[in-house]
């Protein structure tokens, strides 16, 4: 019975011992620690000069990113020598997806926020339902409207237009899914050529994308008077768009890592999860920018 | 030579075996256990009697906040993970977790970030003093310094869960042997992989709701912050969006513990087996919509109100179908009493308290009266400790054999059971009188008429505490000097890893996958 199940089973590859996990996790303890002394000092909110908090988060960071080229220079290594099977290969597609669904949970919680503020609670502060006491009480002077320009403390600002610089920020993400698509039917096609091409292109979309929203950041905060403290809007505009921007960073950072293993011939038409899974990544930052941009822009 | 294992330190803090894994959150789970109950000893000490006798307020603040968020982060969510460690990869055929470095990370993770919670101990101001549900604005206008320590823990450990519910997921669905159908796996397989499901849907929320904290603390937003339109109430709404599965999260695997273990020692299948699949799924799914009754008193309207107690009763149904199950597992089967089975007996009677207790405080109306009460204190510890924390130990005792080859006392497994059984309604119990008549939770100080219910919870809870201390004596003679374990101590144990592996199971099983009938 288990002779037979030898030959009929690929073996699945476990690996051998690894110091990349513990060093991961001593990373990520000195990029909490370091971080939150950082922010401490930073702010002033709390009397906290005695602790080196930068040097010890960025010792965490520096830590952190020579585990994970250390840990996936293992990985590929491994899968270059045909150490994996069909079935491993199933295991890391499936942990990414999962790693997606997480992600969308990441941004539902704040699109929540959102939407509990604009649909919720600025009605209410402004009488709605059974609240007219509390209007009446705390912010009688208070006009319930979104976008929330005039917080019920009375702290003003000017919300964010759609059909500026975003609606060339959408135009820029949506081309770039499709500049990627090409670049991934030309990998299973065995187009070389096209693949590295749309697959830097598609990189460059990126860059220029957060390019242009550190552009729209600058006017907000010099021009528009938005920042992080302008009340209910600002705290959601810049939570939302922020969290975007740094998720198209790391897709950014996927891709153009991507672009130099598809250089160095790392992928086959086969095998190629890795690019799949960057590939996938890039789709999901743009499905929630789209999102975004009806939420937080347009509606 | 098949069984090789590497030696030293490097053994674990390297290794990519879910045995070594599941042994190092089952350990570090029992140790934040000890950590958190040695503060519930210094809660219930100060509750003793009325008055100021031990600890000032704000400690005693702490201590009530820190014993939740260790029991339920550090205490019973690992020991669930430490049993998925062990158990799933031998109970569905797989060589081992699907990906086993990451299943490293994710366990190296907590040691850290419970470091850096407990160093919160020793800052200025104290820790976190707002108990483990951290309200808006107590811990963002109102929260100590430690609460940026406290936030960037939370972080940590979410990121360790949902690794953990990742790879749970994923070696379910790849890599269960031939032959080994869905509705053929173990129910402890199957509830964990629903309790994964809701990790990744949670956990993140949780992330973000913490984010939103630390950038109301330090950077000028106005999320919880009614002057600049947000709402404290918005925390409650999405810290109970993850608190409410997360309840869930802690028991389930318990339900799969106890259904196999109830099956085993009345010598039958599980009745209703897969009833239990979907009565579990039923559960998760319910808990999505049912989180604002913990906040039926902040002011909502009547219509949400209503829809959320509507909802949460309907919890009661599949829960219920659970219930009937393992009593009628039992029904009619050649039962002993084994100290796991006495222990899953004991879950499934107090679980059920617990759950009555659960359905009195889903009515709104009635709710109004128990809210933040000690009747919730009983409610949850009910449902926590003869739930959770009977199930995981129930689970220790089964498959220690499984585990170490060894055989633990039977007769001190005996003790140890009464002994835990008697103190857990001792210390609970009374809970639920000096609730109903109004005695207030997370209050070091109380009025003279609940001093008897104090008294005799707090000798109660005295009890209990020795007896985990008792536990760990009995687990560690286990391993020294136990009677080697046959390789089926349990008569009527079925599964792959009691028919297909000896005992104790080889530190590598399942290389080749076994052929599942």
């Amino acid at each position: 019975m288990s002779t037979e199940n030898q030959e009929k089973y690929e073996k699945y590859y476990v690996p051998e011992q690894s110091p990349w996990p513990i060093i991961g996790a001593i990373g990520l303890f000195l990029l909490a620690y370091g971080g939150a002394n950082f922010i401490q000092q930073t702010t002033g909110k709390y009397n906290n000069d005695g602790s080196m908090g930068w040097i010890i988060f960025s010792v965490g960071l520096a830590v952190i990113i020579y585990m994970m080229w250390s840990w996936w220079r293992d990985t590929i290594r491994e899968s270059m020598n045909g150490l994996y099977s069909a079935q491993m290969d199933r295991s890391f597609r499936q942990g990414m997806l999962w790693f997606i669904s997480s992600e969308v949970m990441f941004f539902a919680a704040f699109f929540g926020a959102l939407l509990y503020a604009r649909q919720l609670i600025v009605p209410w502060l402004g009488g709605e339902g059974n609240n007219a006491m509390t209007h009446a009480l705390l912010y009688p002077d208070f006009i319930p409207q979104w976008p929330l320009t005039t917080t019920p403390a009375g702290e003003t600002t000017t919300a964010m237009g759609a059909f500026g610089l975003p609606a060339i920020n959408t135009a820029i993400l949506l081309t770039s899914s499709w500049t990627l698509t090409i670049a991934h039917h030309a990998l299973k096609d065995g187009n070389r050529s096209a693949l590295l091409n749309y697959t830097a292109i598609t990189a460059l979309l990126g860059i220029i994308f957060l390019g242009l929203q550190a552009y729209e950041y600058y006017e907000a905060y010099h021009h528009m008077g938005l920042t992080l403290g302008s009340g209910i809007y600002g705290s959601t505009f810049f939570m939302l768009t922020g969290f975007h921007g740094f998720h198209v960073t790391i897709g950014t950072i996927f891709l153009i890592v991507m672009s130099v293993r598809c250089a160095s011939g790392h992928f086959t038409k086969e095998n190629h999860f890795a690019y799949e899974a960057g590939a996938w990544y890039w789709h999901f930052v743009d499905v929630v920018w789209l999102f975004l941009f009806i939420f937080v822009y347009i509606v | 030579m098949a069984d090789h294992h590497p030696t030293g330190i490097k053994r674990w803090l390297f290794t990519t075996n879910h045995k070594d894994i599941g042994s190092m959150y089952l350990w570090f789970s029992f140790i934040m256990f000890l950590i958190g109950g040695a503060m519930a000893m210094v809660i219930r000490a100060e509750l003793y009697q009325p008055g100021l006798q031990f600890v000032e307020p704000n400690f005693f603040n702490s201590m009530t906040t820190m014993h939740g968020l260790i029991m339920v982060f550090g205490a019973v969510m690992p020991s669930m993970v430490g049993l998925a460690n062990w158990l799933i990869p031998m109970q569905i055929g797989a060589p081992d977790m699907a990906l086993p470095r990451m299943n490293n990370w994710s366990f190296w993770i907590l040691p850290f970030a419970f470091t850096l919670l407990l160093s919160s101990l020793f800052m200025d101001g104290g820790a976190p003093n707002f108990g483990w549900t951290f309200y808006a604005p107590l811990s963002t206008t109102y929260g100590p310094p430690s609460t940026d320590f406290f936030i960037l823990g939370v972080h940590m450990m979410g990121i360790s869960s949902i690794m953990g519910a990742i790879n749970v997921i994923v070696t379910v669905f790849n890599m269960r042997a031939p032959g080994m159908t869905l509705m053929k796996m173990p129910l402890f397989v199957w509830t964990w992989v629903i309790t994964a499901f809701l990790l990744i849907m949670v956990m993140p929320v949780l992330a973000g709701a913490v984010t939103m904290m630390l950038t109301d603390r330090h950077f000028g937003t106005d999320f919880f912050n009614a002057a600049g339109g947000g709402d404290p109430v918005m925390f409650q709404h999405i810290f109970w969006f993850f608190g409410h599965p997360e309840v869930y999260i802690m028991i389930l695997p318990a339900f799969g513990v106890a259904s196999e273990i109830i099956a085993a020692f009345a010598r039958k299948k599980l009745f209703g087996y897969s009833s239990m699949v979907y009565a579990t799924a039923s559960i998760a799914l319910l808990s999505f919509i049912v989180w604002a009754h913990h906040m039926f008193t902040v002011g909502m309207p009547i219509a949400g109100e209503l829809f959320f107690m509507i909802a949460t009763m309907l919890i009661a149904v599949p829960t219920g179908v659970k219930v009937f199950n393992w009593v009628a597992t039992m029904w009619q089967g050649s039962m002993t009493f084994e100290t796991p089975m006495l222990f899953s007996i004991a879950f499934v009677i107090l679980f059920t308290i617990g759950g009555f207790s659960g359905v009195m405080l889903a009515m709104a109306p009635v709710d109004f009266q128990y809210h933040d009460t000690y009747f919730v204190v009983a409610h949850f510890h009910y449902v926590l400790f003869p739930g959770a924390i009977f199930g995981t130990t129930a689970a220790v005792y089964y498959w220690l054999p499984k585990w170490t080859g060894k055989m633990y006392n039977e007769k001190l497994g005996k003790i140890h059971f009464w002994w835990s059984m008697i103190a857990v309604n001792l210390t609970f119990f009374p809970m639920h009188f000096s609730g109903l008549a109004g005695m207030p939770r997370r209050i070091p100080d109380y009025n003279m008429m609940f001093a008897a219910f104090n008294q005799l919870a707090s000798i109660g809870a005295f009890a209990l505490g020795l007896s985990q201390l008792f536990f760990l004596f009995i687990i560690i003679k286990a391993i020294r000097s136990g009677k080697k374990a046959e390789d089926k101590p349990w008569e009527g144990a079925t599964g792959l890893e009691w028919d297909a592996l000896p005992c104790p199971a080889p530190y590598h099983t399942f290389d080749t996958p076994p052929q599942v009938k």
